[in-house]
């Protein structure tokens, strides 16, 4: 393993401007990062821990308003009750990730900037994995997990499993950096990078992602996973909306899916047709169409876009109250 | 000559129960010291350094950075300059340092310069192979005219990859040197035969190698050499004058240390209208890496079919060679014959366990199969549960069920032993056998105990010491035979040498005098008697002892299973996921020491079949031509909550006890592919041609109709 220093603050802002430092990275469950150094995939010139900060692993409900401290775990989360009853959903978010040691190590904000999965990147070729002659390894190669909506260069896909959840709800991030603090759309976290040198997330230098926030009266949501495994695995697909209105009507529906994209893949026509009315066994169905159509295949994972359609048709017939 | 056999069946004190592994607490807990778990004094750890090309020639290596780290101590040259390189993975170089993470650096910061050069790893394309071998053909009959005649013929290309062994305990061992001698803490399965192969390739004589397997976690067939990693740990040792750990990383252990070889095969198979096969035609072709495949054992179980042509290609690929896997062969030639035969039954409207009675005739031991398809049934509710294939979408969960019926040898190897009567009345057995983790020390127990008339903890197994009498690997369901008949025939001879020195006393014959419980005594005459100790007291200052060997005479072993298997399943039509709900496993395996044991012999085979029915399979990169799941990430094992419910009937009773021991490692492996692939068939109406039986697969067959993809 190459040496690295190790960073222990005691505040946000202590650990923002330890963050400022180039080489610099947050480590907060340390559930990925240490193997990804390990196995050499990443390197660090420091880790900054955030285990010793004050004030970052609250959660709380009120005034219809859900707050996550990034540094809550993702087990703390699971059993608290005010927040799974706001928002029955994250139960599936959470028990997706399929072990008991990820839950009760691995943090929120652990959750939503995990590194990519993609077996090229996790064996040294890059994010992008792009071969000496610039072609793609993964069209190429065996892309049977990958995106379905790959966008440019970039063909991994987002394996957070709260994200897809958060995004529909519409959630906003709070950042601190060097300039202070900003909010963003949890949506805003996210980018495809269409080069080496570029990251999945749109955090910039010396920036910390310290909370969630997401507006949680009112709204109905739900998160379907396929998942070839019971035990230990990754889902092949996700989808997670969220709807307002009284039901049965559907005033608005957001549709986001996992692991389809490199990004979280807001599915944006598809929640349109979702919304504005009663949401019929027909209408999910068109939805569900509708969420896939857009998908771009590759050699390996054209199965995926079927997914994508039942997902989206379960996790609106969940969020709905109908049989899945 | 003296008589050996095992106890009558009303007269069994331990033969056929249930005792609980002997090893269970000591496992349960973490005390068990696994070769991986042994940390003598001064330990260097050491790690390798492998190629990440499928093929490669090696132009120059530079190690000077890795000799320069402080804590390393050698730094050790395995294929240098020169060097072609036929699979990712192969060794390159290793270093011993003073502790793991400083060898892992060393490892990395060792320079290689390599010419990289075309690989092929993809033997399921045959066509595209650049070393294809093909085979002669093979006719029996007349398959044409058969062919020609027959009444309903289907035809079907089915196919599974390559597979990992994915011992949980990797390969590797602890090596150290004390002068000359070498020691060796190996997680193997041949104990006996290790040491000369040591030896040999050190270049030192047999008798200074020592091999020590006290406990392992698992070889599945991929344990039975040292390796290279063997030799070089070794090599370490002695360069290093210090003890050298050397266990392959997770992706070493997928990658290079065991895979099963693939089986791809066009197959047309033809029935006559009373629903008897009558022709049979396979093209069958498979990789097991770099060196290919031989033919597997077409068709399966059903060996008498008459009029046959078969054709088999051997692809290499650059890719670590095969090794045995838990039955060689046998779950491939079940899949592809059990599966053919189940698509005939369904294109003659026949139930699957109908066509395949009507056709038991062409098997070895129709009679077998026949009682245990019976009881199978009977076990699933097959009459009154099993529907003929359909294509239903009116919901999106399809049930199904699924047979299928495999054999096995699993004649008991060969097998010395000493066993040792004290005049405590300590009685131990020293056997170079293993317990690879299916009960074997538990199972010699038993037959000492039972043989002395004593209870479990009154006896003393030693194994797993290449100083022990030479007893043989664990390997094809050879060792319950091979232990059990040497164990017992020494252990009879020791007791008659008791029972010689006691008789007198007792003023009776020694032939008259019976051990049992706890007592030697007149038979009949239970008073007329004395304790073990006290009868172990009559042989006087020094034990008496015995050699036992297998084979020898008396009938106490024998070969030749058949068993069963039906699995139940549940697809969701719409995402592809395949559950077993159930499997129901009825086996038949000779004489049953120890019931609990053999049961979970048949858990165990369960689980794997489950495994790679559904989840398992290597996945080398077209690309790179490395394995991309080298992991416990995407190399994906059967959890417990994936498994189902699982069933196990073990045939007993005159007509199996009668025949002895016979091994049950490989059978209850076999049948898991074919009966769970019958059962996806079965629930979805269509085929899916290749295992494992993945989303992606079994959509692309309802969405094609059921034609390979």
């Amino acid at each position: 393993m190459r040496p690295f220093s190790y960073a222990a603050p005691t505040t946000i802002e202590q650990a923002v401007s330890l963050l400022e430092v180039e080489g610099s990275e947050v480590l907060a469950g340390g559930t990925d990062l240490l193997s990804l150094l390990k196995d050499d995939v990443e390197r660090v010139e420091r880790l900054v821990s955030l285990r010793g900060v004050e004030g970052l692993s609250d959660i709380d409900v009120s005034g219809g308003r859900l707050r996550i401290g990034a540094m809550t775990t993702l087990q703390d989360l699971r059993d608290h009750a005010g927040a799974t009853e706001a928002v029955p959903a994250l139960v599936t978010a959470i028990d997706g990730v399929a072990s008991a040691q990820l839950r009760s190590m691995g943090t929120v904000g652990g959750d939503l900037l995990q590194r990519p999965r993609c077996w090229y990147y996790r064996r040294g070729y890059g994010l992008l994995a792009l071969g000496r002659d610039g072609r793609s390894m993964v069209t190429d190669g065996d892309n049977r997990y990958h995106a379905i909506f790959p966008e440019g260069q970039a063909r991994f896909v987002s394996p957070s499993s709260l994200a897809p959840l958060l995004v529909a709800l519409g959630a906003e991030a709070t950042v601190r950096g060097p300039d202070g603090e900003r909010q963003v759309p949890v949506e805003a976290l996210y980018r495809a990078p269409q080069g080496e040198g570029e990251r999945e997330n749109t955090l910039g230098r010396g920036e910390l992602l310290v909370e969630i926030t997401a507006a949680v009266g009112g709204v109905r949501s739900a998160v379907y996973e396929v998942r070839q495994r019971r035990s230990l695995d990754w889902p092949l697909m996700a989808a997670a909306v969220s709807l307002t209105g009284e039901a049965p009507r559907v005033d608005q529906a957001r549709i986001v899916l996992g692991h389809a994209a490199p990004i979280p893949y807001v599915a944006v026509a598809a929640g349109e047709v979702a919304a504005g009315g009663e949401l019929t066994p027909a209408r999910i169905e068109e939805a569900a169409e509708k969420a896939a159509s857009d998908a771009r295949p590759m050699s390996g994972n054209r199965y995926k876009v079927q997914l994508a359609r039942t997902a989206t048709r379960r996790a609106l017939g969940l969020a709905a109250g109908m049989e899945a | 000559m003296a008589d050996y056999s095992w106890p009558e069946a009303d007269r069994r004190g331990q033969i056929g129960h249930r005792p609980a592994r002997l090893d269970g607490p000591v496992k349960s807990t973490g005390f068990a010291r696994y070769p991986s778990d042994q940390n003598p004094p001064g330990l260097l750890a050491a790690k390798i350094l492998t190629c990440p090309h499928a093929h490669a020639r090696i132009l120059g290596m530079d190690t000077s950075a890795a000799e320069a780290l402080p804590g390393v101590r050698v730094v050790h040259v395995i294929q240098g300059e020169g060097s072609e390189i036929q699979w990712a993975g192969d060794e390159v170089a290793a270093v011993a340092a003073e502790t793991e993470d400083i060898a892992r650096d060393a490892v990395r910061a060792i320079r290689v310069e390599y010419e990289v050069l075309p690989h092929f790893v993809t033997e399921e394309h045959r066509d595209r192979a650049p070393a294809a071998q093909p085979g002669s053909e093979r006719t029996d009959g007349d398959p044409d005219a058969a062919f020609a005649s027959a009444h309903r013929i289907v035809e079907q290309t089915l196919g599974m990859p390559q597979m990992a062994h994915m011992c949980l305990e990797p390969h590797g061992q602890v090596a150290g040197w004390d002068g000359d001698e070498l020691e060796v803490h190996a997680s193997t399965q041949a104990v006996s035969t290790l040491g000369g192969q040591f030896a040999s390739e050190l270049g030192i004589p047999a008798t200074q190698v020592r091999i020590r397997t006290e406990y392992m976690g698992g070889g599945f067939g991929s344990k039975f050499s040292p390796d290279r990693w063997g030799i070089v740990g070794a090599e370490l040792a002695r360069k290093a004058g210090a003890p050298v750990k050397l266990f392959l990383d997770r992706d070493q252990e997928v990658a290079v240390a065991g895979s099963r070889p693939s089986a791809f095969a066009r197959i047309r198979v033809g029935a006559d209208e009373q629903g008897k096969l009558v022709a049979w035609d396979s093209d069958s072709w498979g990789s097991g890496g770099l060196p290919g495949t031989g033919q597997t054992p077409l068709p399966y179980v059903f060996s008498r079919l008459p009029n046959r042509r078969l054709r088999h290609t051997s692809v290499p690929t650059n890719l670590a060679g095969s090794r045995a896997w838990r039955a060689p062969n046998h779950p491939q030639a079940c899949f592809l014959t059990m599966a053919c035969l189940d698509d005939l039954a369904n294109e003659l409207d026949l139930d699957p366990i109908d066509f395949l009675d009507r056709n038991l005739d062409l098997t070895g031991r129709a009679d077998v199969y026949r009682e245990e398809l019976g009881i199978a049934a009977e076990m699933a509710g097959w009459k009154e549960r099993w529907q003929p294939r359909k294509r239903s979408r009116e919901r999106a969960l399809q049930r199904g069920m699924g047979v299928s019926i495999h054999t096995w040898g699993g004649r008991g190897h060969s097998s010395n032993c000493d066993v040792t009567v004290h005049p405590d009345g300590a009685v131990e057995v020293r056997i170079g056998s293993q317990d690879i983790g299916t009960g074997t020390r538990t199972v010699v127990a038993q037959v000492l105990a039972e043989t002395f008339g004593l209870e479990l903890h009154q006896v003393h197994v030693s194994m797993g010491d290449n100083r022990f009498p030479q007893s043989g690997p664990s390997g094809g369901s050879s060792t319950v035979g091979g232990v059990s008949a040497s164990t017992r025939r020494a252990a009879q001879d020791a007791l008659r040498e008791v029972l010689a020195r006691v008789a007198p006393r007792l003023e009776a014959e020694p032939e008259e005098l019976k051990a049992a419980g706890g007592r030697v005594y007149v038979e009949g005459e239970p008073s007329r008697g004395m304790s073990w100790p006290e009868a172990a007291a009559q042989i006087g200052g020094a034990p008496v002892s015995a050699r036992g060997r297998n084979p020898g005479p008396g009938r106490l072993i024998s070969s030749g299973v058949g068993g069963v298997q039906i699995a139940e399943v549940e697809v969701d039509m719409d995402t592809g996921v395949v559950r077993v709900e159930r499997m129901i496993a009825v086996q038949d395996c000779g004489l049953i020491i120890n019931r609990r044991l053999a049961e979970s012999q048949v858990y165990g085979g369960l689980i794997m079949g489950v495994g790679y029915a559904l989840f398992e399979e290597w996945i080398p990169d077209p690309v790179t031509g490395r394995l991309l799941n080298a992991d416990m990430e995407f190399y994906k094992l059967a959890g417990l909550v994936d498994v189902g419910s699982l069933e196990v009937h073990m045939m007993t009773g005159p007509a199996y006890d009668g025949r002895g021991v016979i091994g049950l490692g490989e059978p209850p492996v076999i049948s898991p592919g074919a009966a769970i692939s019958n059962a996806v068939a079965n629930a979805i109406g269509v085929r899916v041609p290749y295992l494992p039986l993945t989303p992606d697969r079994v959509l692309d067959a309802l969405a094609g109709g059921g034609e390979a993809a």
